[in-house]
């Protein structure tokens, strides 16, 4: 979020204004009051188009401060119910522009993106006037240096009084995102105040999570927090889950394999009156059969399910623990008395799946089935799931 | 011939010692792979029993190279190690080196592919990738080795159980070679690196190459088909029916414009060419109509 932006700005030196969060209307006040100036103060959700949302405002002075914050407390904002608010001083503004760092995945490097005509959507100008926004490779090897900075400077046609100012910002961010390792970072808007000041009014950062074991500060930003109660559940069990709006729950391994079901399930589904799928949840590789557990229990939880399609190919995974996986679940969710109702299609293939679909026909619970292929599986668990409505 | 990875190909396992390292040379021995040694900084002049081989161990890469004449390396070691590692294959002069580690920080990877690229003697597979298979002949990561045959099909996949289910769909026509190349955003081959290659390998008569939503690899992959692929491709993209980049960031999402979707990727393929499955098994079907020379 912005504010945990602006900390991470701050600790590198990239300027920006003082601020302060607020959880209430009342400290909102208080830090008003300190300031004793106008204050701007921002609804603090993981998403853009606040200011449309009503979720920034000007505010006068404390009493106004307080009253603007009451209003932007509890907004809902594209889903984002705001919880917290960032008060900042006003600040006049002269100019707007615009600067990022990012991985650049088409070439295997990093790109520098700058413009010098900000105050609009970033994306909106890279669409209408692509010429406005510079595009400037940077060398994983070496790195943003004042040269390079002067290159982003030029590049992006900023005004020339303000090139040694901006190279300093520039160095700072790129500071910023190679020692935090951040995947993206960004300012937006980089303000020039009137007497021709830089200052960061804006920004976000993303993080790599990949990184976090030479970052133990960063575990303060992680979000534990999901709107939805099945995605929260599954991110404290650490499983890759993503709620989708169909009703066959949807378990398998590996992102591509998972996606690709998802794919056919709705196809399948287009003959049974358009059934989809529920969600996504990959077990990934050597999944053991706790995880397989874990999985199966959310999945049986969420209300919208009403058949379930556990589609693995064992390359790591054995199928074997996979079909242990879900004899636990079922023994786990019955020993709490909740009966097991919906139909299980299970296809299982690859390494040990001779014994994996032996363990599931002894076991012989009647909601689980066994089917040959992924294509007989995905169109059989959309008939169960079209049946059961 | 295959590509990247032969018969000839001698292989050597960076953290063999390790649990993961030591499972999989195990496998990689039992399918025919000639793995020739491992390098574990500090345990070199160790041996490795293995079914079927006792495989020493060497302190550095260039020690393997040296005494055992090694082209391959395989990496498992933990990612906070592997931008070392991979470093020091690269200044060794390994030929290849395929990354198998899962969750290495992108700076990582972008370090060590920038320090390959310099040095150019180095070409990287990976990272967070299952390694490739030339059936019959070697196996360098964790692709299993008993799925399929050897074949005249190339394949190339970003997703790791969507390349077992595309061999597994095909099993009876075999593979020449199958690379899985990883879904992480700096990789070191890439599919159109892969696709020139089986386009020069005169042991491939048809190629596959699955993909999935984000980023625009796919739809550069199709302009180069276009382009310099004269054998005959058939893709898939995985991720129709996917909603919309829930993983993008805001200033990544400019980069790649209107396409990362499903249906922008296979149109794009389409329009090189490129007959395209809607599922894995539809895929599958192209490609024997392909090869049976439909």
């Amino acid at each position: 979020m912005e504010y945990q932006a602006k900390q991470l700005f701050g600790a590198h030196g990239v300027p920006g204004l003082p601020g302060e969060t607020a959880d209430d209307p009342q400290t909102a006040r208080e830090i008003a009051a300190r300031f004793s100036s106008p204050v701007v103060v921002k609804a603090q959700v993981k998403t853009g188009g606040r200011g449309k949302a009503g979720g920034v405002k000007l505010a006068d002075d404390p009493d106004d401060a307080q009253a603007k914050v009451e209003a932007i407390l509890g907004l809902d904002i594209k889903g984002h119910v705001v919880r917290r608010v960032l008060v900042t001083p006003a600040s006049d503004i002269a100019e707007e522009y615009y600067v990022s760092y990012l991985v650049d995945r088409a070439n295997r490097t990093y790109l520098a993106m700058a413009s010098a005509e900000g105050g609009m959507d970033i994306e909106q100008l890279a669409v209408e006037r692509p010429e406005a926004l510079a595009k400037v490779a940077v060398d994983a090897s070496r790195g943003v240096d004042e040269a390079k900075a002067r290159e982003i400077a030029a590049a992006a046609n900023f005004p020339a009084e303000l090139h040694d100012q901006l190279v300093e910002v520039l160095l700072a961010l790129w500071d910023v995102f190679l020692g935090e390792d951040a995947t993206l970072v960004e300012v937006n808007p980089l303000v020039r105040t009137p007497d021709d000041r830089l200052l960061a009014l804006d920004g976000k950062v993303t993080l790599d999570e990949n990184a976090a074991f030479r970052h133990p500060e960063h575990a303060a930003f992680v979000d534990k927090e999901a709107d939805d109660p099945l995605e929260r559940r599954a991110k404290e069990k650490n499983l890759n889950y993503v709620k989708l709006d169909g009703e066959v729950g949807i378990i398998g391994n590996g992102a591509g394999l998972v996606m690709s079901t998802l794919d056919v399930v709705a196809y399948a589904g287009e003959e049974f009156g358009g059934v989809r799928p529920a969600n996504f949840l990959d077990i990934g590789g050597g999944a053991s059969a706790q995880v397989m557990a874990n999985g199966l229990e959310i999945i049986l939880s969420d209300p919208a399910v009403r058949s379930v399609f556990v589609n693995v190919f064992g390359g790591i995974t054995a199928c074997d623990a996979v079909a242990n996986g879900i004899i636990a679940a079922i023994e786990m969710l019955k020993g709490r008395g909740e009966a097991i109702t919906k139909p299980l299609v299970v296809r299982l293939d690859g390494n040990n799946a001779a014994e994996g679909r032996r363990i599931l026909d002894e076991a012989e619970h009647d909601v689980v089935e066994l089917v040959d292929t992924m294509d007989d599986a995905a169109r059989r668990a959309a008939q169960l799931a079209a049946q059961e409505a | 011939m295959a590509i990247y990875l032969t018969e000839q190909s001698r292989v050597v396992v960076q953290g063999m010692t390790g649990s993961e390292g030591r499972k999989h040379t195990q496998r990689m021995l039992t399918s025919g792979t000639r793995v020739v040694g491992g390098v574990t900084p500090g345990k070199g002049g160790q041996r490795v029993d293995f079914v079927g081989a006792d495989v020493p161990v060497f302190d550095s890469v260039g020690d393997a190279m040296e005494q055992t004449g090694a082209d391959v390396s395989v990496v498992f070691v933990p990612p906070k190690f592997a931008k070392a590692a991979v470093m020091e294959a690269t200044d060794a002069g390994m030929p290849l080196v395929v990354v198998i580690t899962e969750g290495i920080p992108v700076h990582d990877t972008a370090a060590f592919f920038a320090h390959a690229q310099a040095a150019g003697g180095t070409r990287v597979i990976g990272p967070n990738c299952p390694g490739l298979i030339s059936p019959g002949r070697a196996n360098a990561g964790i692709i299993p080795a008993d799925i399929t045959k050897p074949g005249r099909i190339g394949l190339v996949s970003k997703s790791g159980t969507l390349t077992y289910q595309m061999m597994y769909e095909l099993r009876d026509l075999g593979f020449s070679t199958c690379v899985g190349i990883g879904g992480d955003p700096i990789i070191g081959t890439t599919h159109i690196d892969c696709l020139a290659a089986f386009e020069a390998d005169p042991d491939t008569d048809a190629i596959v190459m699955i993909g999935e939503i984000g980023g625009d690899a796919e739809e550069r992959a199709a302009t180069y088909i276009a382009e310099h692929v004269t054998k005959p491709v058939v893709g898939y993209v995985a991720g129709f029916t996917a909603p919309e980049g829930k993983t993008m960031g805001h200033a990544g999402a400019i980069i790649s414009g209107s396409s990362g979707t499903a249906q922008a990727k296979a149109e794009a393929l389409g329009k090189a060419g490129v007959r395209v499955g809607k599922t894995p098994s539809e895929t599958a079907r192209l490609l024997r109509d392909v090869v049976a020379g439909g």
